[in-house]
């Protein structure tokens, strides 16, 4: 199947003369949900700005649904929903006002059941009439969600959707993607907290100064970059690792009570039961064993943190 | 095109003009009834008439005018000058419309909240003053054509300002001197002939000249040339918008 977005080349070049796109290409596939990570100002708004039409590419292309987002914005910009990273909203109006509005900006004609039962999903609907700079920051969150989802999009850029939020509505938040994609959105979305993206992604696409540094499935990722830790406590501490010991590649630590061992979870054989009876042949005695796999956030760092 | 967008950004801003009736309604009206009550009944009542009308009447078109240009000046600029300062603009550039919609929208609003300011006063005017309409059409005619035209220009400068004095530069400092030295108060007919020639490079004369001539077929210029102008002056506005969002100056990075 082709993929729903397909951005291609894709550069940009602030008139300031920054550059905050280098050639980006990245397919997005119907139905999925991606988590772009990056640090800040690696240009995650950025790409999503030009998608949806904020901002004007340098070079490269961009289609969404096979239609090309400058000559047939009508048609992506239709289908396309996004939450900005800033909460910008027009604080005079109301929440229901503001969410119809939407709707019709979009060439939808009103449709109050359907706002109505957004508003209820996003727990808004008891502020339906009240202004928006009465609300708190977690709720104008919720209503630039709801603002996106007036329209139905099949699409929908969620930047930076849980900044700010408390960990009931951050849960709350997570559900709610997950529903979409029930429903058949393709969800791509920013986060900085990398447990998120480990949580509700499917695939997950690292970015930094400009430039996609990786795009892979999340399982396929943690595995391949997934290294596992065993470590040993041992009972009685030694001073030096045994000489039959190393071709393990252990490191010995707290004060010689502790060896760590690490190994490649997706390799043929670990290593675990050959090492386990090189230790008893060693005459060492183990007093307790725990592995470790390295989150996603090892990966993240290591990746980013190579890039430098 | 996308009809609904249309729909909503008018009936948007619509709504905004209801939330702040008092100094978009009320306070023009106080402003001119200042004027007649002075230039009007105080003043007005000793001057001589002006081509035989009398002196109150007289500059009833003009006020009008005046009010018109700087109802739909003001709420052309702020309609589009707020979102870009609050950041909601990003709805508006990643919806599915052209600037075509955008400007029908936000322009279309200004322009009607600014006719309806204009027809108030013309009422408040007539309260004051005996107004006679010789040319209702013509009336009609300059009255919409010149809320179009400046809510437009007001667009424009919603667009390029970057901040809230350069907003209030045109209302504040361009237009009173344009309108007060635009023959509003007076035919140029009075004045010095240098000074009538430089009052022709004022476009405002011509606004205020045809539009006083369909009320009472008195006119500094003929209302053809008027007419023209004021045609013009929407034709230069137009392709100035249209390449503003061509090369989307100032609204996009
Ligand atoms: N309007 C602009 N003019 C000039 N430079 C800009 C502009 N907007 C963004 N940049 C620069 O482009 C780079 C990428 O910015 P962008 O907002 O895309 O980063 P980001 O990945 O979204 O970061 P964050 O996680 O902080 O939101 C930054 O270095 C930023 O300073
Ligand atoms: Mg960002």
């Amino acid at each position: 199947m082709a993929p729903i977005v397909s951005i291609r080349n894709l550069t940009k070049s602030y008139a300031s003369g920054f550059t905050a796109l280098k050639g980006v290409d990245l397919d997005i596939e119907e139905g999925e949900i991606l988590a772009l990570l990056g640090p800040n100002g690696a240009g995650k708004t950025t790409m999503i700005s030009i998608v949806c039409g904020i901002v004007t590419p340098s070079g490269g292309t961009v289609t969404v649904a096979g239609n090309d987002i400058l000559t047939d914005f009508r048609k992506t910009r239709a289908i396309i929903g996004l939450v900005p990273q800033e909460l910008t909203l027009d604080a005079f109006e109301t929440v229901w006002n503001t969410v119809a509005f939407s709707r019709g900006l979009h060439g939808c004609k009103p449709d109050p059941a359907l706002i109505e039962r957004i508003l209820k999903d996003l727990s808004l609907y008891d502020k339906k009439d009240t202004v928006l700079r009465h609300l708190s920051g977690g709720m104008r969150r919720r209503v630039l969600i709801a603002k996106a989802l007036s329209y139905e999009p099949k699409v929908l850029f969620l930047d930076e959707p849980t900044a700010g939020v408390d960990v009931s509505l951050r849960k709350d938040m997570w559900q709610l993607v997950e529903r979409l994609r029930a429903a058949g959105v393709t969800i791509i979305l920013t986060t900085h907290y990398i447990e998120e993206a480990e949580e509700i992604a499917d695939r997950i696409g690292v970015i930094n100064h400009g430039e996609i540094l990786l795009v892979e499935e999340k399982k396929a990722l943690m595995a391949k970059l997934g290294r596992k830790q065993m470590t040993v406590e041992l009972a009685e501490p030694i001073t030096a690792i045994p000489d039959a010991l190393a071709p393990y590649g252990l490191t010995l630590g707290e004060e010689g009570h502790r060896l760590v061992y690490e190994f490649d979870s997706s390799g043929e054989r670990t290593g675990i039961s050959s090492l386990l009876s090189a230790l008893s042949q060693c005459g060492l005695r183990v007093r307790d064993i725990s592995t470790e796999q390295s989150s996603l956030e090892d990966i993240f760092v290591e990746l980013v943190g190579a890039g430098k | 095109m996308n009809f609904e967008a249309i729909k909503s950004i008018y009936f948007f801003e619509m709504a905004r003009t209801r939330r702040t009736l008092l100094q978009s309604v009320v306070s023009p009206v106080i402003t001119t009834s200042l004027y007649f009550i002075v230039f009007g009944a105080a003043i007005g009542s000793r001057m001589q008439e002006v081509q035989g009308v009398s002196y109150g009447a007289f500059i009833a078109p003009g006020l009008i005018m005046l009010t018109l240009l700087n109802q739909c000046i003001g709420n052309g600029s702020f309609g589009i000058y707020f979102p870009k300062f609050t950041g909601t603009i990003y709805e508006i550039l990643s919806a599915p419309v052209s600037m075509i919609e955008i400007v029908i929208g936000y322009v279309g609003a200004a322009a009607t909240k600014g006719l309806i300011v204009g027809t108030i006063i013309l009422l408040t005017a007539s309260l004051f003053v005996d107004i006679s309409i010789k040319h209702p059409l013509m009336m009609v005619l300059f009255f919409v054509l010149t809320a179009v035209s400046f809510s437009l220009f007001g667009f424009m400068i919603g667009i390029w300002a970057k901040d809230f004095e350069q907003l209030n530069l045109f209302p504040m400092l361009i237009v009173p001197p344009l309108v007060f030295l635009g023959g509003s108060f007076y035919s140029i007919h009075m004045l010095p002939p240098f000074w009538q020639t430089v009052s022709h490079f004022n476009p405002v004369l011509y606004l205020v000249s045809g539009f006083r001539w369909s009320f009472y077929e008195i006119a500094d210029v003929s209302p053809v040339v008027s007419l023209v102008t004021v045609l013009c002056f929407l034709l230069v506005c137009l392709s100035i918008t249209a390449w503003i969002f061509k090369t989307g100056y100032k609204l996009k990075n």
